[in-house]
């Protein structure tokens, strides 16, 4: 990161409040955070694979620690967890500038009305790497100020104290963090202190285990699906099968006398039920008698026709060179198409909620990835002001960008405001497959002119997918005007062979008639599959081996020599042949996103006519690494999850419906699929951390592809890659 | 009606209207055991696996008259903090949960297998845990089902490939 842009991370705080008393200290960042232009610089971020910053409001006092009489810390999180390790890796990095024990700080979800929200949600592996600098800087300001206190009663100077483990201590007195805490009505923010450094730290860098890994192997109640309140009815929504359908009326004369059913609710968007209990509502619900409007019944076919290259709006993402003349004018020139299908997000906890909306105010427990959002969506709804509704994120059963959109909080509230009374409802599975916010399916062309050598003297790769940040909530409507282009849909599909004289990339934006939206990576794996797979067959017609190949036409910038460094690890650890040998060969591909490079090389073999991935080598730089466990936790997870995006799932359209509604049909990787064997290789060829949680899906793809094609001469170009 | 079991050890009778209601939403609702998830209700991924007299047994589609007399076990009776299960002792030292949601289903079909099958092969965990996990932990989940087995046989975990 430049100083310029450290610089402009940090918070400036020129004022604090703190909420004092019996022992609880709340830091309250307020201050300037300076941007020229949040979303733009949000955007450009993106755009360009660099850091996301901490979007949070920074003008607004809000809450972070909270040190209780045990002598232990509450960190109230921003970012949710969703499985990604992020409430650990920031246990790390408070603990290690407050000079607490790791086992001392306990790491929260910040409720809405603690005013702690971070405007940006959480996604695009940016959790640990925005909060990196400021949970810093907030932590070690809360140590300075607890020590700033500490002196005053011990009647010492500062200089005197030394800290360790929260308990402060001169000249043989000794006095924990509770204890200086307690009783302290006003306090006095410090600069922002000059930060550890980093080679002190005890437990940044390290493989701490989860700190919520109890709670996860003991089965605490701490998931959305788990969260309830006293006299909670239950609610049921009712949800048509078929795309595009709108709500018309219902007939709830039968539903209404059912057994246990309190009250039938309709809206003039969607009906609804509350019950006693869940299988009242559920069987009231299968009462109700619902017209839908549909203009269209759509089928599979429809949809591929709409995603192709040439149709739609194309926007220019990336242009070096004059690729489109030199291969406009090229009759020899090389072209593949490559095609990827409908994803499902298919998180294993449904979307719900339990809402409880009184006269003037409304809790919401809810799995979301965007608590500011869906705060503000149902005030919006239900009327009552945003800073009396209180959203409480619970631990998310799986995120992947499919909490991002959460009218389940809307329903909830509204069915509880009809009854007044607590509500819980969600979607049954079927809903959650047909009601989800899909990966869009994708087609690619490329093109390329090599010259005598055989290297790249141009290439192209154009694009087509439905939306996936457009639409998104995140994304304010003026996007497409600010970017152009759907930087979700590109992302991952830029040429990263920075040495080629001429390279061009285009995206062709289509709109689905269902919504299309974040799935872990959004474009990365569909787009490094068909690039990548694309490097593959050019190596082979230049006569090359693929991994030197790729090396030979990247540039040396930064991002260049850091992408070469994991092309070499990945490729020297896993003893990389491009001849198959005893019935397996082995496949290569490499990306770079969020600024993270990863290279990978599996190896496969045909077994009952099926694809057998038995080893993946996977080798990242994400930067500097807060905890190695968990990061290679996230290329574990991300491996298995591409492949079984790449190699099993398939949603289709059938008579309007989309389909399947259940796994098992929705083909997964399973425990058989999984393989045997990854070895990951972490590099830290920079400063900072960067992304994690969904850069290690990038290459999975595309190298099984090209170890396929390399052990039975077939090419796959369309994912879910199938043998035949 | 009324139907009496054994949960987590303890005896217990509730009286419900509805015989064929799922299993999983008694335990859930009605005994206030949210260990148990809910993931398809359809018999489909397993989440919302749970013993019946040592059996594993997917709560979601398992009518709750069924238990009438008989021994249930969901995962707060498996182990505690303080006297882990084999298999949550195993789970812990293998740092397997990501988002956790899955993890208590995988968790009683391990502990179910492993009373069949003390040390299962790769294919008998192939063959046998079928459960879905989204974040895809099966990684972890296989060493960790192999240390679980040599826990619970008290061998020494040095064999255990990792
Ligand atoms: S919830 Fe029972 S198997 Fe999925
Ligand atoms: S840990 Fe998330 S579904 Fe298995």
């Amino acid at each position: 990161m430049s100083d310029e842009k450290r610089a402009k991370k940090k918070l400036s705080r020129r004022k604090f409040l703190v909420r004092g008393g019996l022992g609880t200290l709340g830091v309250l960042a307020v201050g300037t955070y300076l941007f020229r232009n949040p979303i733009r610089r949000s955007l450009a971020d993106f755009a360009n694979t660099v850091e996301t910053p901490y979007l949070g409001d920074t003008k607004t006092p809000s809450i972070w620690f909270e040190v209780l009489n045990d002598n232990s810390v509450i960190l109230y999180s921003p970012k949710v967890e969703m499985g990604q390790g992020t409430f650990t890796g920031l246990a790390q990095i408070a603990a290690d500038e407050l000079e607490i024990d790791i086992d001392q700080i306990k790491v929260v979800n910040s409720p809405s009305i603690s005013g702690n929200m971070d405007d940006f949600g959480t996604g695009g592996s940016t959790s640990i790497s925005s909060l990196w600098q400021p949970l810093r800087e907030l932590a070690a300001t809360t140590r300075e100020m607890i020590k700033n206190e500490a002196a005053k009663k011990l009647g010492v100077e500062v200089a005197t104290l030394s800290v360790a483990n929260g308990i402060i201590s001169s000249d043989g007195k000794t006095m924990s963090y509770a204890e200086v805490v307690d009783g302290v009505k006003e306090w006095k923010v410090p600069k922002t202190p000059a930060l550890r450094e980093i080679k002190s730290y005890k437990f940044v860098g390290k493989p701490i285990p989860r700190v919520d890994l109890k709670a996860k192997v003991f089965g605490e109640h701490i998931f959305g699906m788990d969260a309830s309140m006293p006299d909670m009815l239950f609610g049921a929504v009712v949800r048509p099968s078929e795309i595009g359908a709108i709500f018309e009326d219902a007939d709830i004369a039968e539903a209404e006398k059912m057994p246990g059913v309190i009250k039938v609710v309709k809206e003039k968007d969607f009906v609804g039920v509350v019950a006693n209990s869940r299988m009242e509502a559920e069987n009231a619900k299968h009462a109700i008698k619902t017209t839908w409007k549909t203009d269209k019944v759509w089928q599979t076919k429809d949809i591929e026709d709409m995603i192709k290259v040439g149709q739609g709006t194309p926007i220019t993402i990336q242009k070096e060179g004059n690729a489109k003349s030199i291969l406009e004018d090229d009759q020899d020139k090389i072209t593949a198409e490559y095609h990827s299908p409908l994803g499902a997000h298919a998180q294993l906890e449904p979307n719900g909620a339990v809402a409880y909306v009184e006269e003037d105010k409304a809790t919401v427990m809810i799995s979301t990835q965007v608590v500011k959002i869906t705060r503000d969506e149902i005030a919006k709804r239900i009327g009552v002001s945003k800073d009396k509704v209180n959203v409480i994120p619970t631990f998310l059963g799986g995120g992947f960008g499919r909490r991002l959109h959460t009218p389940n909080g809307i329903q909830a509230a509204v069915l509880s405001k009809a009854v007044g009374k607590p509500v819980k409802c969600f979607l049954d599975r079927k809903e959650e497959f047909q009601h989800d916010t899909f990966r869009p399916p994708t087609h690619h062309v490329l093109k390329a002119k090599l010259r005598e050598n055989g290297m790249i003297e141009a290439i192209e790769h154009n694009v087509s997918s439905g939306d996936v940040a457009f639409g998104s909530p995140l994304l304010p409507g003026i996007a497409p005007a600010l970017m152009g282009a759907d930087l979700g849909a590109w992302r991952g599909g830029m040429i990263n062979y920075s040495a080629i004289p001429n390279y061009r990339a285009v995206s062709w934006r289509v709109k689905l008639p269902f919504a299309t939206s974040w799935w872990r990576s959004l474009g990365l794996l569909a787009n490094t599959f068909a690039i990548e797979s694309f490097m593959d067959e050019l190596a082979e017609k230049a006569g090359k081996d693929p991994v030197q190949y790729r090396l030979d036409q990247i540039g040396d910038d930064e991002r260049g020599f850091r992408l070469k460094e994991v092309i070499k690890a990945a490729a020297e650890k896993a003893g990389y042949k491009d001849k198959a040998e005893n019935g397996r060969a082995m496949g290569f591909a490499c990306s770079v996103d969020v600024n993270t490079p990863c290279a990978q090389v599996v190896e496969v073999s045909i077994e009952n006519e099926k694809i057998k991935v038995h080893k993946v080598t996977c080798a990242m730089d994400p930067g500097l690494v807060v905890n190695p466990d968990q990061v290679r936790a996230q290329c574990e997870g991300a491996i298995i999850m591409g492949m079984s995006a790449s190699m099993y799932e398939r949603m289709y359209v059938e008579d309007g419906q989309l389909r399947p509604i259940i796994y098992g049909p929705y083909r997964m990787a399973l425990m058989r699929h999984a393989p045997k064997e990854i070895d990951v290789v972490l590099l830290q060829n920079s400063e900072t951390p960067g992304g994690v949680g969904e850069p290690p899906l990038g290459p999975i793809g595309a190298a099984v592809a090209n170890a396929v094609y390399r052990l039975t001469g077939q090419r796959l170009r369309s994912m879910p890659l199938e043998a035949s | 009606m009324k139907i009496s079991f054994h949960i987590n050890n303890q005896p217990q009778t509730i009286t419900i209207e509805d015989q064929n209601t799922p299993l999983l939403w008694v335990v859930r609702d009605l005994l206030d055991l949210k260990g148990t998830k809910f993931g398809c209700g359809k018999a489909a991924c397993g989440a919302c696996t749970l013993h019946v007299e040592g059996q594993a047994v997917r709560s979601c589609s398992f009518p709750v008259h069924l238990v009438e007399g008989k021994k249930v076990t969901t995962i707060e009776g498996l182990g505690t903090p303080e006297d882990p299960h084999p298999v949550q002792q195993a789970w812990i030292e293998e740092i397997v949960p990501q988002c956790g949601y899955c993890q208590p289903g995988f968790m009683m079909a391990t502990a179910a297998l492993l009373e069949e099958i003390p040390n299962p092969t790769d294919d008998d965990i192939d063959n046998n845990i079928i459960n879905v996990c989204r974040c895809a932990t099966y990684y972890r989940m296989r060493k960790a089902i192999h240390r679980a087995a040599s826990i619970k046989n008290d061998s020494t975990t040095n064999s255990v490939n990792s």
